[in-house]
């Protein structure tokens, strides 16, 4: 059975990358249908081999699988491995990995269809779920970064795949940069496990993790710091990169300049989770260092509340949908932080269907709308448009949390959580999920009223040619309605107060908050009705009805607002000044500093004198030796004699 | 008198290889040129019975027949089948070479036979007498290879030169072997490292044959500056010829290193090392910067393979069972890449033609994009670039210094590596961004071309895994 | 009575003077074969002696196996010499030059 198993998870992983090697190798010698079939072909096989594996493991309660499926190099006593660790967690990270991504290749076929890089599209994806895969399937750290890194260059494509267009580029470029910088936090904490834990196997070093609970280390001479907490800031430093956190959360609205399936599968469901995931799967780690947990919940909470807001004022449709994923990121990470994984891992988990389902719900009306994003020249596209109405619609709710929706049971249960953490910070924590609610539902139904209600006013030509998208793009928005409807409410019950994650996950005692939470818990229907008696709902509420007098009733309001509160506006329009400080501080601080290195540093010193000093001595020396190789055989005895006798004096005199 | 008949079963792929030869050379004597092809494909079937022979019949620990002076073990085994390997491969890339030449003869596959069989009983051999007859039917049948294209002045001189110095380094080597007998009073392998352990490592004349010793093993492998005959006879010689010397032999020569320094005369390990540390700076320094001058792609390899040489000694030197391991990963690794290196050679070569000089690997991305990204993955596993074979070669030599606690010795060879680095480098720019000299395209056989694909591919797959090759070379220790 | 160091001391003269041979020669090849021979010759008488003041026969039978290995190798260094001078008409040592650098 075990190996059975084992051959089932490599088959997982492998077969999307046998899609991505036929659609992006043989590209040429292959049609576009068959690199469709082939690749959305490797992800179904994974995406039902995926739930043979949820079954298997969750529901029929097997042995979670740990063990090496290749050795790849043993070096001081360290391994390092490609293997596999497949528990609870791992098989509900697959599930939503694999079917999310089949949703989007299925919806690839429509939204790509004129494009010219058709194939390469369809490789690029297969690969990423591939990457993603390995990432939440691994038992090492190793493979962890492998993981971490490949998505992450998947992503970097697909950002720029349109490398036409400038805009595209230095989104591109800008995902790259701030994404080295998490990656170097992420690196060194990898470093440091290594380093004192001697081992890269998440079983080996959480089990050695509690006897180094206490042990200091002193990075600047006279400052100790506890490991642990070094170790947990290091890797979540890696974490904000990838799941966008302020200050490193720049590159996700950039990022939406790629094609708009590639910002549901992998800017809003899966990718930017991984940060998400990891802290999830480290949880032994981060419950031994209170510090960490507070830095977690406070970066957390500020890009939970802060960027809604910001999603407040975006005309982009994508941006809007990208803005509320930057604080929905946030309210899994302040999930974590309040010792709530499951909560955290449960959001991550709705939210990737809804998410993705808003995405590709938008990429429905761009498409309907001849690629045209901007909220502003679209409304009233409901009667053009009715299957994606409602799915947006259920999107949207799902989004807000309304009561029964699935988002509501995740953003619910983390507002409890938070509301019950001792961990320093869970005050502004709560607070600021809280207001977040209110943002959240006042941006989100802004947007859909903005396009779907209210005066048309595109143009008339774009009007004349609205209409329903094909099935392969309605089809996947379908088929991500149905999940995001009713997955909270048969998972919250196992996910967050079930044994659903026992052994993946690991909470201390004194800060299950989810344990206290669960003693008031009496099935899901009970959890609505306990959610009506809680402010985020009327919140959630408010907000909807503010969206609906401001920008359906009175559309004047929001100019005057915007023409008043200038400052507010400029600073909210500048995004916090995020991008100016970047442009204007550190990349143009850098740009000088390398410009002096350049100059002085580098041509004058490395290319003048090393550099080139070298190669010409180098040169000059080769031409030289060179003629010892005389072409005398009188020369060349002569050279092993002078060698034999200065060894002879050498070693025996 | 009691008379035992020696365990015969030890030897049999020596035996087999032995008879094959001699069958091969009768039969070739009765067939036309039209029917040449049956010599050659009886020669490979040769190879392939040996190989055989070596996997199919192996002795749990190490079996020692012949009255002590034949040795069979896992790190022979192992070497003898990359030997049959290289060699069969070679065959194979020579075939359409030779032809085109007029040089499909049966002297080749013979000498060639005759080679493998000298190859295998230095391998295996477990005493001076042994070794010395290994040694030299392999040089012997070296020579006559080297000098087989008799219309050509370059390679009569070439084999005029290895000749005389390779009879001067066995020469040495012998003057070396008497006096270790003196001291010993034996010839026999495990007697002399008793004998060494009785002498002490102080004896002078011990260690005076030691200097001769080691100064015909560095004549063997080419180690500076013993190396003069190596750029001149890998240029002189026919391409086919080149890659037969530049491959199978070094693995030999190494197993010889391993027989002589390790089984014989571990006890004055404080002195060999410290040789060989000499030998091998002087190999890294010289082969790498030399290199870097020269025009002719033959002649670069050669002086690729003396840096080469240097980092197997690293690992040699380091005298851990770890440092052997990867002595011997890095002989097998060089053993493909030097295949790979002089197989894309004969690849370019056509009628006439002989695409030796660097430039005539100019712009070969836009002739043929495929083997131009061969060329790079060979090169680039040269230059030992991360990922492939040739990098994890350096780095298990490296570690093993280190391990050795001789950290500045690594440092002298990352930073001749550096160097190195650059003329292999070098040649990827020729392909890749120069203009074709000349847009002939290439004509190889299908054959060649599939074989030295999977030499190319075999190189950059194993390096994305190089945990099977590495075990196989510390399990050859383990014993 | 002869001592052991004298055999050694022989052969040790007689190793010089091949080295000698070797690389103070300039003109003919077939003189560098006459001084390999020679160089073969003094590990023989090594040999000899050491195998004969240690009562042990296998030095001798070394011996054998030199003498023939170096009747094979003549054979092949003057089959090699034909071939040298069919191509370059000389057997001057100094004229091997084309091959270097």
């Amino acid at each position: 059975m075990a190996d059975n198993m084992q051959n089932i998870y490599l088959t997982v992983a492998l077969a999307p990358l046998v899609g991505a090697i036929v659609a992006g190798l043989f590209g040429r010698f292959i049609s576009r249908s068959v690199a469709h079939t082939v690749t959305i072909a490797g992800v179904a096989v994974s995406a039902a081999l995926s739930l043979y594996v949820f079954k298997h493991i969750v529901i029929d309660g097997g042995e979670p699988f740990n063990g090496a499926v290749y050795t790849w190099m043993v070096s001081d006593g360290v391994r390092f491995e490609v293997g596999f660790l497949v528990d609870s967690l791992t098989a509900m990270m697959m599930v939503v990995v694999t079917w999310v991504s089949l949703m989007v290749h299925i919806y690839t076929i429509g939204y790509m269809h004129d494009d010219p890089g058709y194939k390469r599209f369809f490789s690029y994806i297969s690969l990423f779920t591939f990457s993603m895969l390995m990432l939440v399937m691994s038992n090492n750290f190793m493979q962890l970064f492998f993981g971490w890194e490949a998505v992450g260059l998947v992503s970097y494509l697909l950002i720029g795949f349109w490398y036409k267009r400038p805009t595209a580029i230095f989104a591109n470029l800008k995902a790259f940069l701030v994404n080295r910088v998490g990656d170097f936090g992420f690196l060194l904490g990898i470093a440091a496990v290594l380093m004192y834990f001697n081992s890269l196997d998440y079983a080996d070093v959480f089990s050695a993790a509690p006897m180094m609970a206490d042990m200091t280390i002193q990075v600047i001479p006279g400052v100790e710091w506890s490991l642990m907490t070094v170790i947990c800031i290091l890797l979540f430093i890696g974490a904000m990169g990838k799941s966008a956190q302020v200050p490193l959360h720049v590159w996700l609205p950039d990022s939406m300049e790629g094609p708009t399936p590639i910002s549901a599968l992998i800017h809003a469901a899966t990718m930017v989770t991984a940060g998400i995931f990891m802290v999830a799967r480290m949880s032994p780690l981060y419950e031994l260092s209170t510090t960490a947990l507070t830095v977690v919940l406070v970066v957390g909470s500020i890009t939970a509340l802060f960027m809604g807001i910001l999603g407040i004022i975006q005309n982009d449709i994508k941006r809007v949908v990208a803005y509320s994923t930057l604080s929905q990121l946030g309210y899994m990470t302040v999930a974590l932080g309040a010792s709530a994984y499951a909560a955290g891992v449960f959001h991550l988990m709705t939210h990737a269907f809804f998410k993705a389902l808003l995405f590709l719900a938008a990429g429905s009306v761009i498409i309907g709308m001849h690629h045209e994003q901007d909220i502003r020249k679209m409304g009233g596209i409901k009667k053009y448009m009715p299957i994606t109405y409602w799915t947006m619609l259920i999107g949207s709710l799902a989004l807000i949390g309304f009561p029964g929706f699935a988002g509501f049971f995740s953003k619910d249960a983390i507002i409890e959580a938070v509301h019950l953490s001792q961990t320093p910070g869970a005050g502004f924590a709560y607070f600021a999920v809280l207001v977040g609610v209110f943002i959240t539902a006042f941006y989100s139904f802004r947007m859909f009223f903005l396009v779907f209600h209210g005066e048309e006013r595109m143009d008339k030509h774009a009007r004349e040619h609205l209409h329903e998208t094909p099935w392969v793009v309605t089809g996947p928005l379908i088929a991500l309605a149905v999940p995001s409807v009713v997955v909270g409410a048969i998972f919250i019950g196992p996910m967050l107060f079930g044994d659903f994650f026992n052994g993946a996950i690991f909470v201390s005692p004194e800060r299950d908050v989810l344990g206290k939470l669960g003693e008031n818990f009496h099935g899901w229907f009970a959890f609505i009705l306990h959610g009506l008696a809680t402010p985020a709902l009327y919140l959630a509420m408010a907000g909807v009805g503010a969206a609906w007098f401001l920008y359906m009733k009175r559309p004047d309001i929001p100019e005057m607002i915007k023409a008043r509160a200038g400052v507010v506006y400029t600073v909210l329009e500048h995004k916090y000044g995020f991008d100016d400080f970047n442009d204007k501080v550190v990349a143009a601080g850098s740009r000088a500093l390398g410009r002096l290195l350049w100059q002085v540093g580098d041509v004058k010193l490395i290319d003048g004198f090393v550099v080139n000093g070298t190669a010409k001595g180098v040169g000059w020396l080769s031409a030289v030796i060179k003629h010892i190789q005389t072409g005398f055989l009188y020369h060349y005895a002569f050279a092993m004699f002078v060698g034999l006798f200065a060894l002879i004096a050498l070693f025996v005199f | 008198m009691e008379f035992e008949i020696p365990k015969m079963s030890a030897a049999l792929p020596e035996m087999f290889v032995l008879g094959m030869a001699c069958l091969i050379l009768v039969i070739d004597l009765f067939l036309t040129d039209k029917n040449r092809i049956i010599t050659y494909l009886l020669a490979q079937a040769t190879l392939v019975g040996a190989a055989i022979a070596s996997l199919g019949y192996q002795f749990g620990s190490p079996e020692i027949a012949f009255n002590g002076s034949f040795i069979r073990d896992a790190m022979g085994d192992t070497l003898k089948v990359f030997i049959y390997l290289s060699v069969f491969v070679v065959f194979l890339y020579s075939r359409s070479y030779l032809q085109a030449r007029n040089l499909f003869r049966g002297e080749f596959f013979v000498l060639g036979l005759f080679g493998v069989l000298g190859m295998m009983i230095m391998v295996s051999a477990h005493s001076l007498l042994t070794l010395y007859l290994g040694l030299e039917l392999l040089s012997l049948s070296m020579y006559a290879l080297v000098a087989m294209n008799r219309d050509s002045s370059y390679s009569s001189e070439a084999a005029m030169k290895y000749f005389v110095l390779g009879a001067l380094a066995s020469g040495m080597l012998l003057y070396g072997m008497s006096m270790l007998y003196g001291v010993t009073g034996s010839l026999e392998l495990s007697q002399i490292s008793a004998g060494v352990a009785t002498a002490g490592a102080g004896n002078m004349v011990l260690v005076f044959g030691l200097v001769f010793t080691v100064v015909g093993l560095a004549f063997k492998l080419g180690a500076v500056p013993f190396h003069m005959w190596v750029p001149d006879v890998y240029h002189g010689s026919p391409t086919a010829v080149t890659v037969y010397i530049g491959s199978a032999p070094k693995i030999a020569a190494f197993a010889m290193v391993m027989r002589l320094l390790v089984d014989g005369l571990e006890g004055l390990q404080e002195h060999w090392q410290g040789m060989l540390v000499i030998l091998a700076i002087l190999s890294l320094a010289l082969g790498n910067i030399t290199a870097i001058a020269q025009t002719n792609i033959k002649r670069m390899l050669a002086y690729s393979t003396i840096a080469h040489v240097g980092y197997l000694l690293l690992g040699v030197l380091s005298g851990s069972d770890s440092g052997y391991a990867s002595a011997m990963f890095y002989t097998i690794v060089y053993a493909l890449m030097s295949l790979g290196g002089f197989g894309m050679i004969m690849l370019l070569s056509r009628t006439g033609f002989e695409a030796d000089r660097l430039d005539d690997f100019k712009g070969l991305n836009e002739r043929s994009p495929w083997f131009a990204f061969m060329m790079l993955i060979l090169m680039f596993s040269m230059a030992g670039v991360p990922v492939f074979l040739g990098f994890w070669a350096k780095l298990s030599v490296l570690s093993a210094v280190v391990e050795a606690e001789m950290v500045w010795l690594a440092a002298v060879a990352v930073v001749f590596s550096i160097i190195g680095a650059f003329y292999y480098l070098r040649v990827v720019k020729l392909m890749y961004f120069d203009k074709p000299e000349d847009n002939t395209p290439i004509d190889s056989e299908f054959d060649v071309r599939v074989m030295l694909s999977a030499n190319s591919l075999a190189i950059l797959v194993l390096g994305l895994f190089p945990g099977a090759l590495m075990s196989l070379c510390v399990n050859a220790f383990a014993l | 009575m002869i001592a052991l160091s004298d055999y050694l001391i022989l052969a040790a003269i007689l190793f010089g003077i091949s080295v000698a041979g070797i690389f103070l020669n300039r003109k003919n090849i077939i003189v560098l074969l006459m001084s390999i021979e020679l160089m073969l010759l003094a590990v023989n008488i090594n040999f000899i002696a050491f195998s004969h003041y240690l009562g042990d026969i296998a030095g001798q039978v070394f011996v054998f196996f030199i003498l023939t290995v170096a009747a094979a190798e003549a054979a092949i260094g003057l089959a090699i010499l034909v071939v040298l001078f069919r191509n370059k008409h000389t057997i001057n040592v100094e004229d091997l030059d084309s091959l270097k650098g």
